[in-house]
């Protein structure tokens, strides 16, 4: 029997009950991969998607070629976008808690990928995010109490009671209203920058995407299409290790890395340290600016770990051990940059409490506007009226007819 | 008047569209240097060049996922499957993002896109070039869909499309491409020149998307029908002699509710013919409009004649294909009933 074939099922490392390991996890010294030029041949940076590109060492210091992106300045306040993402998560996981909503999603230890993401974009750039991007539209100032509005489905919510919690659209703010559907967006980002090459403008299209949605076929569309017309289109692969409560070697089987994907297509590869904020900073800005000069896409895998539960419906403890998300060997991402800014003489244990806490009264204030307006428990919510419209941008016949049906 | 064959009458309100607005670009498999395999596309490349019309990777998905993007940016995409057939791996950015995108982002990002589509059979193309799949789409809110049956609404529906601020499903009859088949298959097939619906005029012109049209008017029996069934529904109710009025309904969805009920009023009898599948086809959404609105003029019960519930087979396709004669039964049935 023994000599017949069998069925190869990846596993992780370890399982509930077990202890952390991530021995397997190679993680190159910060500062030691090299930054090529923006135009360089993609042949020459292979080995670029199979390391790991980092600006923090241990001690807190930003080192190597890829540092240097950010003026303290503009560091402290990545730091404090970082800490009011996580302020705003921590409300509003409660607030689902409560019963003020149907669902939530944090990016906790994710925080650093979309806020130092959206600073390397200019006005007029396109995110074609996933559901855990909300840094994306904090780090560009998006009203506070809006968001929640939409989380709420009251009356104010911007999107009328119609998308699930944190499923946002901004146009305004750079942000492209979010399916729910996995990788149909990753596409639907190329050839946002596909049109935007046409028109011979300057704006650019980010796409996202997550580990487990790698193995979905718009992964491979959009990856296809990116490198046949070369859009001016970053391609962001958010590897937080879990897809709810399938490990990341599911999807990728034996390929070494996700960013190693695009290898294949001649797409120029990175792989990035996503808790390391000047790491995120400087490799953005790298593909931003490839780009921008029409120079084609860039892929990058950005490594994190998913340190909460996928979401409110999710409980990671019957698949993962309790004790992984402090063994992770990348640390998180907001300890690691008060470090760096402490280490600089910019910021000090005393001013981070005291931003803690600012921080906290400000989202409590945006909660607490936010909730004048209605929740989903209470209400007031949008009017069924309403539900019939937009379906079309002129509502049809038959629709009115069921309206009137409707009694509304 | 210049005379078109349906594909030339299409390839021009391309034309017409693309000199008009910069932001209509056209793409798909084989649609840019060669024109499309049934020629749809044929000199748009040559004339507006390369990033207005362009060739496609073979990925459905990718075209309309990138479709759906240029849509969001702004632009006017116009794309083509090859065949109705192959737009299934499609099919989830089409229902789940083109359609929706207007009503889950509340008018933030809208999709004015157009998927154009060969659909039907009796090219001998069995079962993955003959499909009528139009039902799946009618049955998605958010979508309109549209089934010319001649050059003249082909041209001025496709411009409408391009036109529309909305995901058009655009079913190209491919059997009617080069001219009105009646089902008589063993017949030479009248080209469009002869037809007074081959005649299209120049420019700009559109057909409204929503509006049937009655093809032949009579007293008897009100036929619902669209594509190539409205040419073979006219040719059976000759073969039987029969007073029919034939009603191509032009755009399935939204739908010319108002025709429809006019019409079965007066003549209190319907026969519904689709080339698609019958079960859950969309002659089952007629049938039931048609029973809400004239159930109390209704002097027979409402007859469907469509593909039996078979894959396209090929050595029997004008056995599968519903013909004159089993029309023309349907309608004597019907006065019957």
């Amino acid at each position: 029997m023994g000599s017949g074939l069998s069925l190869h099922v990846p596993e992780p490392e370890v399982r509930p009950g077990g202890a952390p390991d991530f021995s397997g996890v190679k993680i190159a010294r910060a500062g030691t991969v090299r930054r090529p030029p923006v135009d360089v041949d993609p042949s020459e940076i292979r080995d670029l998607a199979f390391s790991i590109i980092r600006v923090l060492n241990r001690n807190g210091e930003a080192v190597g070629e890829w540092a240097g992106t950010l003026t303290d300045e503009e560091t402290l306040a990545g730091l404090k976008t970082m800490m009011r993402v996580r302020a705003f998560d921590r409300r509003m996981l409660m607030a689902q808690r409560q019963g003020k909503t149907s669902f939530y999603m944090q990016c906790l230890g994710e925080e650093a990928i979309a806020c130092a993401f959206r600073k390397a974009l200019e006005p007029g750039d396109m995110n074609f995010p996933t559901y855990r991007q909300q840094g994306l539209l904090i780090a560009d100032d998006y009203p506070l109490v809006d968001m929640m509005c939409q989380i709420y489905s009251n009356r104010r919510d911007p999107l009328k009671g119609r998308q699930l919690p944190i499923m946002y659209s901004s146009k305004s703010h750079g942000f492209f209203s979010i399916s729910g559907n996995l990788a149909t967006q990753f596409v639907q980002g190329v050839g946002w920058a596909m049109a935007s090459a046409i028109k011979g403008g300057k704006d650019i299209a980010a796409a996202w995407i997550g580990d487990g949605s790698t193995a979905e076929s718009d992964f491979h569309a959009g990856m296809v299409f990116a490198s046949t017309y070369k859009a001016p289109v970053v391609l962001n692969i958010v590897n937080n290790q879990w897809a709810i409560s399938t490990f990341q070697g599911i999807a990728k089987g034996g390929s070494g890395t996700f960013a190693a994907r695009g290898l294949g297509f001649g797409i120029p590869s990175l792989r990035v340290d996503g808790n390391d904020y000047l790491a995120v900073h400087a490799a953005a800005k790298w593909a931003v600016e490839r780009a921008r000069r029409n120079l084609g896409p860039t892929l990058i895998e950005w490594v994190t770990y998913r340190a909460a539960a996928h979401s409110t419906s999710d409980d990671p403890s019957a698949y993962r051990p309790k004790e992984e998300t402090d063994a992770w060997p990348l640390g998180d991402p907001v300890k690691r940059l008060k470090n760096h800014l402490i280490l600089r003489g910019a910021w000090s244990e005393e001013r981070h409490v005291q931003a803690e806490a600012e921080i906290d009264a400000e989202i409590l204030a945006a909660q607490k506007e936010a909730e004048s307006h209605g929740t989903l428990h209470t209400g007031p919510k949008p009017s069924v009226r309403d539900m019939f419209e937009g379906v079309y941008e002129e509502m049809p016949p038959h629709l009115r007819r069921q309206r009137q049906e409707a009694g509304v | 008047m210049p005379r078109m064959t349906m594909i030339e009458a299409i390839r021009d309100a391309h034309g017409v569209k693309m000199a008009e607005d910069d932001n209509v670009v056209v793409f798909g498999e084989d649609v840019g240097y060669f024109g499309g395999v049934f020629r749809c596309t044929a000199g748009l490349q040559e004339r507006f060049g390369k990033s207005r019309c362009f060739d496609a990777p073979i990925n459905e998905s990718g075209i309309v996922g990138t479709a759906i993007g240029m849509a969001a940016f702004g632009l006017r995409p116009v794309v083509e499957m090859q065949f109705a057939d192959y737009v299934y791996p499609a099919y989830d950015q089409i229902v789940s993002e083109a359609a929706r995108l207007r009503y889950r982002s509340a008018g933030d990002f809208t999709c004015p896109l157009v998927v154009r589509m060969p659909t039907g059979g009796g090219i001998f193309g069995g079962q993955t070039h003959s499909q009528s799949p139009e039902a799946l789409f009618t049955h998605v809110s958010g979508l309109k869909t549209v089934v010319p049956s001649n050059p003249y609404d082909a041209k001025g529906l496709l411009i409408a499309a391009i036109e529309d601020n909305d995901p058009v499903i655009f079913l190209e009859p491919k059997r009617l491409y080069n001219g009105p088949f009646d089902g008589d298959h063993d017949k030479p097939v009248t080209p469009w020149s002869k037809h007074p619906l081959g005649e299209v005029p120049d420019g700009r012109y559109i057909v409204p998307l929503g509006k049937g049209a009655i093809r032949r008017e009579g007293a008897a029996l009100t036929v619902l029908a669209y594509g190539t069934m409205v040419h073979v529904a006219e040719a059976a109710a000759e073969m039987v002699g029969i007073d029919a009025e034939i009603v191509d309904l032009r755009t399935l969805m939204p739908l010319d509710l108002d025709l429809i009920e006019a019409s079965v009023k007066k003549t209190g009898r319907c026969l519904v013919v689709h080339e698609a599948t019958l079960t859950s086809g969309f002659g089952a959404e007629l049938v039931a409009v048609v029973a809400d609105a004239c159930f109390y003029h209704l002097e027979a019960p409402i007859v469907r004649v469509a593909g039996w519930d078979t894959p396209y087979p090929h050595a029997q396709e004008w056995d599968y294909f519903p013909g004159q004669a089993r029309i023309g039964g349907a309608m004597k049935r019907v006065m019957e009933g």
